[in-house]
């Protein structure tokens, strides 16, 4: 349709939606690229995930409330901590920020859509069919993947159920996905700029998806290699991972690590950049240190890609290699530093609203920085010995990782919404929901580090006596952060299909900057067709003043 | 005021984390148990020290700044020294760190001249352990009943870290720790003892610990083995060395009993 589009220059006599508007019904939709159809589709994809996945962790929480079985056999426990996990990661914060970025990316660069169109459809509708193929496990004899979502060799090969293969072909397809959009992306902030957008005008959310594209390339093959060897030892004869055939169960965790700490970052940069949108626009003042925050990405980026070790201290690494990862670790939190301060030096002397966005950033800077001071006394390695697969570093990785990535989502289709759906939501409802998640998430996640210091191991269904107070704490909480979703899952379906919310302006927040907000709200199906002058450019750059 | 009161709240969990057991890691009973307790509350207060700053900054900011109490903005955005500063005093912190988490990582890495060497197997879903110079070896199953775990029979104090043959060791006798496993990663978890160690199938993996004190500690498997994870408890039992002469005497003559 765009190539189309680019080819039909009848520009005179022109009724444009009529011509180039969308396709109606449901071809519309499979047949779609158009990045703001192909964005819709994906957070979409993702807001229904998020509700299984969030089921999955109820249910977890439900047999935790009290020793003793209460629910769920551990059979069925473990299928559905690793269904969280892989959900979560590759179902829910994935497909958010991918939807985040076909949004807003062409809008935020003055380009008129993702470079790679077709592409683009295909990346998406890959996912649909990895999800079916990985959820159609639940419906095989024997049991579903269970080995969680770090599928360790060999319980995920010489001893995994039959099912395993269909969650490898399943990882097959996420990781071409990922690895398709991320190019897409890389291409299309190469190449579709408005050519006044240089490098240092680019809105950081662009910045921080940049990097975590390359972040994707550089580490999805690895994936889809673990998994290729995983199902090369169970069916073609091999021993990559297998100790009696020669093989090395510690380099299923190498080539795992070393996809799976990028991983974290790919899950949280692009959060860091809807961050760094949101807390200028409601300080109605401009980013502080826009330079050093590009910096502190890129460096975030390259340090995560040797720091992989970290997970495997107890593996019986020898003491050089610990001590380098540590260090390196420890680094990292220089330039996350960088960014926290500069987020707080942003807010220092603006001028605040506390609308929900808002709200959710500032519930994100708190908790992130909770996750990110847990996060360094797990460097250290003597430590991590006591830490390393307790519920401390359960507690840890959900402070990092929902704050990180679900609040920043959150935030960032609050911030946005009014710009997709031409419609203001309920502020007054965003604030129930935000109080109700944050409370909730620290009733369910802060008594997890005392539980991971008294001795609790994760991934288990049933405990010690000692452990139950504080477990049943967890639990509340959990059905509290549970159900808050359903809020804005109501908030979002009003916006999208209720006329009872005011028209939203073009530039819907007073303090926004951005070329995004330089276009109508609802933004039309097709923006930018001729790219925007300098003037537009300069004047939506707030750092450049 | 929302802010602080959130602050509050978690002051006071980091706070209440502080005085009562059973929250936070046990200072425990071996030289290295202490050692990492004492470098992880270095780093909690480091934490919190940080914690403070900015969260202090942050509240500030937000009471002080509220449009709707009038706040203007005001317009700067870069600022190298400040840019400076914050790379560098967090660099400096981090050094301060990593020197003794460096010097107790020697401490655990340092095996040498133990007097007694224990090897543990593990397997799904049990420990084995074996002392290689007293040619003892038996496996150490949990001892929970099945009625208990199902809700038919009230629970036992120590359920679900109970066994049927606790490890014996001595104390005051540092014990070489060789742990691997049979089929699938496991791994061996006293947290009073400061000792985690992998399980991994095809490795040795090398550990120590010496207790200061007689008594008995109890751990878990660390790593996610299957279906029966939770239900593999450890349990260690420190005896005095002569007690220990006693059990090791003991156990080889029951055992030449069970075979004659
Ligand atoms: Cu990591
Ligand atoms: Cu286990």
């Amino acid at each position: 349709m765009t190539d189309q589009h680019i080819a039909t220059q009848d520009n005179d006599h022109h009724d444009h939606d009529s011509h180039h508007g969308p396709a109606k019904g449901w071809r519309r939709w499979l047949f779609t690229t158009n990045h703001k159809d192909i964005g819709t589709l994906y957070l979409t994809l993702s807001f229904i995930l998020m509700f299984v996945a969030g089921t999955m962790a109820l249910l977890v929480r439900t047999e935790l409330f009290e020793p003793g079985k209460v629910l769920l056999n551990p059979e069925f426990f473990n299928q559905m901590t690793t269904f969280h996990g892989l959900i979560m990661v590759f179902g829910v914060i994935m497909p958010a920020m991918a939807g985040l970025a076909n949004w807003m990316i062409p809008m935020m660069i003055g380009a008129q859509d993702m470079a790679l169109p077709r592409l683009n459809n295909w990346s998406f509708w890959l996912l649909p069919f990895a999800f079916t193929m990985l959820m159609s496990t639940f419906l095989m004899s024997g049991n579903a993947p269970d080995f969680g979502w770090t599928f360790y060799a060999p319980l995920s090969t010489t001893y995994a159920p039959k099912s395993t293969d269909f969650f490898i072909f399943s990882v097959h397809l996420m990781g071409l996905s990922s690895i398709l959009a991320a190019l897409n992306i890389v291409v299309t902030i190469f190449n579709m700029r408005a050519p006044a957008m240089t490098w240092m005008k680019l809105p950081m959310f662009v910045w921080s998806w940049l990097v975590t594209a390359f972040l994707l390339l550089a580490v999805m093959p690895v994936l889809a290699g673990c998994v290729t060897m995983m199902l090369m030892d169970r069916h073609f004869g091999t021993s990559f991972f297998n100790a009696a055939g020669g093989g090395d169960p510690v380099l299923f965790q190498h080539v795992f690590w070393f996809f799976g700490h990028p991983e974290v970052y790919i899950l949280i940069l692009p959060g860091f950049g809807v961050i760094s949108s949101i807390i200028p626009t409601f300080s109605r003042k401009p980013l502080f240190g826009y330079h050093a925050m590009v910096y502190a990405t890129v460096i975030i980026a390259l340090l995560g890609l040797v720091v992989w070790v970290h997970h495997m201290f107890t593996t019986g690494a020898p003491m050089d290699a610990q001590l380098f990862f540590m260090y390196a670790t420890m680094l990292i939190s220089v330039p996350t530093g960088i960014k926290v301060f500069n987020w707080t030096a942003t807010i220092f002397k603006g001028s605040l609203s506390f609308e929900t966005p808002m709200l959710f950033a500032l519930g994100f800077l708190v908790m992130f920085t909770i996750g990110g001071l847990s996060g360094l006394m797990i460097s250290l390695v003597p430590s991590d010995y006591q830490y390393r697969d307790s519920y401390f570093i359960v507690a840890h990785f959900h402070y990092v990782l929902v704050s990180g990535s679900l609040f920043t989502i959150i935030a960032a289709v609050y911030y946005w919404l009014p710009k997709w759906t031409g419609r203001m939501y309920s502020e007054r409802l965003g604030q129930w929901h935000f109080w109700l998640t944050t409370i909730g998430m620290n009733v369910t996640f802060m008594p997890m580090h005392f539980l991971g210091l008294a001795g609790m191991p994760r991934r288990i269904p049933d405990y010690a006596l000692q452990f139950t107070d504080f477990n049943q704490i967890c639990t509340v909480g959990a059905f509290i952060f549970g159900f808050a979703q359903l809020i804005f899952l109501y908030i979002v379906v009003m916006s999208c299909f209720s006329k009872r919310f005011p028209a939203a302006t073009s530039q819907v927040w007073e303090g926004a900057h951005g070329l995004e907000w330089t276009i109508p709200s609802p933004a039309p199906y097709h923006t930018f067709e001729t790219p925007p002058d300098l003037a537009t450019v300069n004047a939506a750059a707030p750092q450049l003043e | 005021m929302r802010r602080i009161f959130l602050f509050v709240l978690t002051s006071f969990f980091a706070i209440a984390a502080l005085a009562t057991p059973g929250i936070n890691m046990p200072v425990g009973v071996t030289p290295v148990s202490q050692e990492i307790y004492r470098l992880h509350m270095a780093a909690f207060y480091v934490c919190c020290v940080i914690g403070a700053g900015v969260f202090g900054v942050l509240i500030y900011s937000l009471i002080a700044f509220r449009k709707s109490k009038g706040a203007k903005a005001v317009h700067f955005h870069e600022h190298l020294g400040l840019e400076i500063v914050w790379t560098t005093i967090p660099f400096l912190i981090l050094v301060a760190l990593a020197i003794p988490a460096t010097i107790v990582l020697s401490h655990i890495h340092n095996t040498d001249q133990s007097g007694l060497t224990v090897k543990i197997t593990g397997y799904q879903w049990r420990w084995k352990y074996e002392y290689l110079d007293q040619n003892i070896s038996f496996f150490s199953d949990l001892s929970t009943t099945q009625d208990q775990i199902n809700n038919k029979a009230a629970k036992s104090p120590w359920f679900l870290l109970e066994v049927d043959h606790p490890l014996v060791v001595p104390v005051h006798t540092k014990v070489r720790l060789l742990v691997t496993a049979d089929d699938v990663i496991h791994a061996w978890w006293v947290p009073e003892l400061g000792v985690k160690q992998d399980a991994i199938p095809g490795f040795v993996n090398e550990n120590w610990m010496m207790i200061e004190k007689t008594g008995t500690y109890r751990g878990q498997c660390g790593e996610l083995c299957g279906l029966n994870h939770a239900f593999m408890p450890i349990v260690v039992e420190a005896v005095s060395p002569s007690d220990f002469a006693k059990w090791v005497t003991a156990h080889q003559a029951r055992v030449k009993g069970d075979h004659s």
